[in-house]
């Protein structure tokens, strides 16, 4: 087992420090380039979420094992106003701002597991693995 | 009380305390490269007035009118310190060598010296804290100062050929450089009268939602003004991961390199290259 790191999320040059540390655990798990990628385009996805639907959070990162393989575990987590309904948030195209709607929706496809826990007034938690 | 003993005590021996913290910090290591031992005499002795004349008028509230002088001071040293590249030990050091000094003057002149040595401890550390916190917010000044220009440096549109421009994308494309970039494409666009505009992105490393969604809306916009986008330099492992997001990229054309890009602009500009040998 890793240690965990934990990254503030308070501004917009917090992404690209939590996708360049994401980057660097999954170079550490030995994760292959298409895997490191999608787990740091995934990463890039949630914390912009968090950041800009949720008022900023935190980003816990490990590298760890999932079922004997080495992987890489973020968890990004933010006090804001949470989802109302998750179901239409994880739908493609879906979006309570401007963006494409593509996010969630997208960050789960690039990872091997995904889940999300939130609820109106109670923040949003979500949670990211890819293993080698 | 102890705060009149202080008083007495500085002003006092004013003239021998400057001597001896000057040498204080001598004895610290001045950065000779960065300051010369006239400039730290000034200071020193500037600061010990503006210190003396504060702490006559009282030492429990450092927040009050009569200790702005002071602090004012230690923040335009420290800020000078930070931009100059002092270390946060060398800025802190300045103020917290002044605290064994007065702490010698207290044990030798006075008969309260447990008290006012209390005294000391307690407004010099307070001090010290103030000039590092004026230390550190310099430096995030400089810090996004540095981010801002690098916004303006990363963003040469050129222009390949008549009529076909390219701007090469580096680093991580956020809200506000890709707006720059955007901006400044369109406006190259304008003055050169371009045709085809290649957008190449080997150097990004990171294409998530929000970078496509601009992407796709500085295609829209060129093409409104006439002109072709092509976007260069996908490489496998972006272009799976963008398939997997779901991001369409509708009708704009794409191309793995740079040189295939190019290519494919001279011939829609109907340029043909001949080599002078065959290879």
């Amino acid at each position: 087992m890793g240690t965990t790191q934990t990254f503030p999320l308070k501004q917009e040059t917090d992404i690209v420090v939590i996708r360049q540390q994401v980057r660097k655990v999954a170079e550490q798990a030995r994760l292959g380039l298409v895997s490191q990628t999608k787990i740091v385009t995934a990463a890039s996805e949630i914390a912009r979420n968090a950041l800009i639907y949720g008022g900023g959070g935190e980003a816990r990162l490990t590298g760890t094992q999932r079922d004997g393989r080495s992987a890489v575990h973020l968890v990004i987590i933010d006090h804001g106003a949470g989802i109302e309904d998750l179901d239409k948030a994880m739908v493609d195209g879906y979006t309570s701002g401007n963006g494409l709607g593509l996010g969630l929706s997208g960050a789960r496809r690039l990872v091997d597991d995904f889940s999300i826990r939130s609820a109106p007034g109670e923040g949003t938690t979500v949670e990211l693995w890819k293993w080698r | 009380m102890s705060s009149s003993v202080l008083t007495d005590l500085l002003q006092k021996h004013e003239a021998a305390i400057l001597q001896d913290w000057v040498a204080a910090q001598r004895q610290a290591g001045i950065r000779a490269d960065l300051i010369d031992e006239q400039t730290v005499q000034a200071n020193s002795r500037d600061l010990l007035r503006v210190f003396i004349t504060a702490a006559s008028q009282g030492t429990a509230d450092l927040d009050a009118e009569y200790w702005k002088p002071v602090k004012a001071l230690l923040q335009r040293l420290s800020q000078t310190q930070s931009r100059q590249g002092f270390s946060p030990s060398e800025t802190a050091t300045f103020v917290f060598s002044l605290k064994e000094v007065l702490f010698s003057y207290a044990q030798r002149h006075t008969d309260q010296p447990l008290v006012c040595i209390g005294e000391i401890s307690r407004l010099i550390d307070k001090l010290g804290l103030y000039s590092f916190e004026s230390f550190v917010s310099t430096r995030e000044t400089v810090i996004r100062e540095q981010q801002e220009s690098m916004l303006e440096l990363s963003t040469p549109v050129v222009e390949l050929w008549q009529g076909i421009l390219a701007i090469p994308l580096i680093g991580s494309l956020d809200s506000n450089r890709t707006q720059i970039v955007m901006e400044a494409l369109l406006q190259k666009i304008v003055e050169t009268e371009s045709d085809i505009a290649i957008i190449d992105i080997t150097g990004v490393p990171t294409v998530d939602t929000m970078v496509a969604q601009h992407l796709l809306k500085t295609v829209t916009a060129a093409k409104l003004m006439g002109a072709k986008c092509i976007i260069s330099g996908i490489r496998p492992q972006i272009a799976a991961t963008i398939v997997h997001l779901g991001v369409e990229l509708g009708d704009v054309v794409t191309k793995s390199s740079l040189a295939d890009a190019f290519r494919l602009a001279l011939r829609e500009q109907d340029v043909r290259l001949v080599a002078n040998k065959p290879r």
